[in-house]
């Protein structure tokens, strides 16, 4: 299951980055970036676990032994903000996770740090926090496995896990 | 899953002679500031067997012994091979002349018997080669044939504290986290082995991640964090019985980072509230909850000291990473590490003497050790990744693990002395393995 998550994290990652070359995008700016896709991949169900993951982009980066969501970070979180506030039956989790340049306690809490960082935004954004549970990974689920920076700043991430309500 | 750690309830100590230290100075002088020392020759004539069953046990102990003394890196064995001298009995005088010729500094003579029904008998004595001297009187230890690791580690045990007059730590074992798997997927189990890597069980499946395993001071229980119910939560697993629960069943806050108190009557651990991580102490019989901590910073790692009256942790509290120590009810935090780069994972000497640590500094990881007063800093290992030192009994050896770089990288355990030259892999029957925990002596 962890295996089949982190492939899925990784199909994410890109197709974010794809979309933030697109701009920032707002409640429905994500539409633009799904239009182009939908032209090639077929449509993607707004609704869907695949749209928010891959459209709207389910991770966001934080600098070294930082918790702050960054502006980068917060334009992500303000598109999964929009798409939560649309499907209010969906119930989230929040991962936190860090790099491996440190010691694991030490990285389970700044995990931990920056899951509660995401959530807090998001709370103050009107997501009810019932809606919002986190955990920490600390260094134990690294996406990228290089040990450069490269690898290391893609590690330093918040994954917005979507469950509930899908159903539909 | 019964396992069974220790229960050698059977294994009896006979030492016909009471005292365990030699009057006079130790024999090698346990150096643990780093300057060079010379290893001692010592010499383990071939175990005598004394009924027909002895032969293998004879050269298993004996192998074991040597395994055991020159793994301290302060004995080196002469092998058999150069032997000039055979010794017939364990009470025979011995020739030193032939010992001395192959410069044997050190002596070991032993013999083994087995009984009829399991038991198994061994007998040593040990003499410095140089003086024509015993070192100590001959010792018995009577246990079932079973048990034979653990009598050669006694005996290797008396040995070590005759000649270094520190205690040993042989006879003990490691939990640890066995790993196997890529790198971004990791699974993990909690394993117990001697401390030289033999006898090595699992005691849970890879199913949950599982993190830093330790003993409690009686070696029968184990506390451990496990993503079982989906977030870090610490358990509380049972050795005898395999079973396990989880520490503070109604709580929703990740916790993580637990340890014994010396009396084994409560824990210490970190918990997460809201994002911030504090320490709190829980009594064991009532599961009662106090927070040793109460600020915005990550405070984590928590370690007693070996009476019990301060708790030494991590915290960057001062903007990083860095040690403190504070009394083991809560209160003023003293910080007691000001070196360049960051403290972390700090874990009190069971003597008391020092507190050992991991340091991250210039973007390498290294275990050192501090006074816990902050003073008299060493850094004894350096990596891409060492981390997370546990110390063995007698407080003069660590082990830790070590990471290597890159998507192969992998832990693996280590051990190092507190000269910081003895430097050994420790093999985990060819998984990787980390987050090392060392028992106490076993009884």
């Amino acid at each position: 299951m962890n295996v089949i998550k982190s492939a899925m994290l990784a199909l994410s990652v890109l197709a974010m980055a794809a979309c933030q070359n697109g701009g920032p995008f707002g409640n429905r700016g994500g539409a633009d970036g799904a239009d182009g896709a939908a032209g090639a991949n077929g449509a993607i169900e707004e609704s869907s676990l695949e749209y928010f993951n891959e459209r709207i982009g389910d991770t966001i980066q934080f600098q070294v032994d930082q918790s702050t969501v960054t502006d980068a970070g917060q334009t992500v979180l303000d598109a999964q903000i929009a798409w939560l506030r649309q499907y209010p039956d969906r119930m989230i989790l929040i991962e936190g996770h860090a790099d491996e340049q440190g010691t694991r306690e030490y990285n389970l809490a700044l995990g931990a740090r920056r899951a509660a960082s995401v959530r807090n935004y998001m709370v103050s954004q009107g997501i009810l926090e019932s809606r919002i549970s986190v955990v920490s990974y600390g260094k134990e689920r690294p996406l990228a496995v290089c040990s450069t920076e490269e690898c290391w700043s893609r590690n330093r991430r918040a994954v917005t896990v979507v469950s509930g309500g899908m159903g539909a | 899953m019964k396992i069974r750690l220790t229960s050698l309830f059977a294994l009896v100590i006979a030492l016909l002679a009471a005292p365990l230290f030699a009057q006079e100075r130790p024999v090698i002088e346990l150096d643990i500031n780093g300057g060079m020392i010379e290893p001692m020759n010592i010499a383990l004539a071939s175990f005598i067997p004394e009924t027909d069953g002895a032969g293998d046990y004879a050269a298993n102990i004996a192998s074991v012994i040597a395994s055991d003394l020159t793994g301290t890196g302060l004995f080196r064995e002469i092998p058999s091979t150069a032997h000039i001298a055979r010794v017939d009995s364990i009470d025979a005088s011995i020739e030193f002349g032939d010992w001395r010729a192959i410069n044997a500094q050190l002596l070991v003579i032993g013999a083994v018997a087995t009984g009829s029904n399991g038991e198994l008998t061994v007998k040593f004595r040990l003499y410095d080669a140089v003086t024509q001297r015993e070192i100590g009187s001959d010792v018995q230890l009577a246990g079932s044939q079973g048990q034979w690791r653990r009598m050669a580690h006694k005996l290797a045990d008396t040995i070590y504290t005759r000649l270094t007059g520190q205690g040993g730590y042989f006879d003990s074992r490691v939990v640890f986290v066995a790993e196997s798997g890529p790198k971004d997927a990791r699974l993990k189990r909690l394993a117990v082995m001697d401390y030289d890597g033999a006898n090595l069980q699992y005691l849970t499946d890879d199913a949950a991640l599982v993190l830093a395993p330790r003993f409690a001071p009686n070696g029968r229980e184990i506390l451990y964090t496990s993503y079982e119910n989906g977030l870090p939560q610490v358990f509380l697993l049972d050795v005898d019985t395999g079973q396990r629960e989880v520490l503070l069943a109604d709580a929703q806050n990740m916790s993580f980072a637990p340890r014994f108190a010396p009396d084994g009557l409560s824990v210490v651990m970190s918990s997460s509230d809201g994002g911030n991580t504090d320490i709190y102490r829980v009594d064991l019989a009532s599961r009662a909850t106090t927070r040793l901590t109460n600020d915005g910073s990550i405070d984590t790692a928590p370690s007693f000291s070996p009476d019990g009256s301060q708790i030494v942790f991590e915290s960057d509290r001062g903007g990083s990473q860095q040690l403190y120590v504070m009394p083991a009810n809560g209160g003023e935090a003293v910080r007691i590490s000001f070196g360049e780069g960051r403290y972390a994972t700090p874990v009190w000497s069971p003597r008391g003497d020092l507190i050992a640590f991991t340091k991250i500094m210039g973007g390498r990881f290294h275990i050192g050790v501090m006074r816990p007063d902050g003073s008299g800093e060493r850094l004894l290992t350096e990596s891409f990744l060492d981390e997370a030192p546990t110390w063995a009994p007698n407080g003069r050896v660590l082990m830790f693990f070590r990471e290597t770089s890159g998507e192969n990288g992998a832990p693996q355990i280590y051990s190092v002395d507190l000269s910081g030259r003895t430097l050994r892999m420790v093999p985990t029957a060819g998984s990787f393995a980390s987050d090392p925990a060392w028992s106490g002596l076993l009884r």
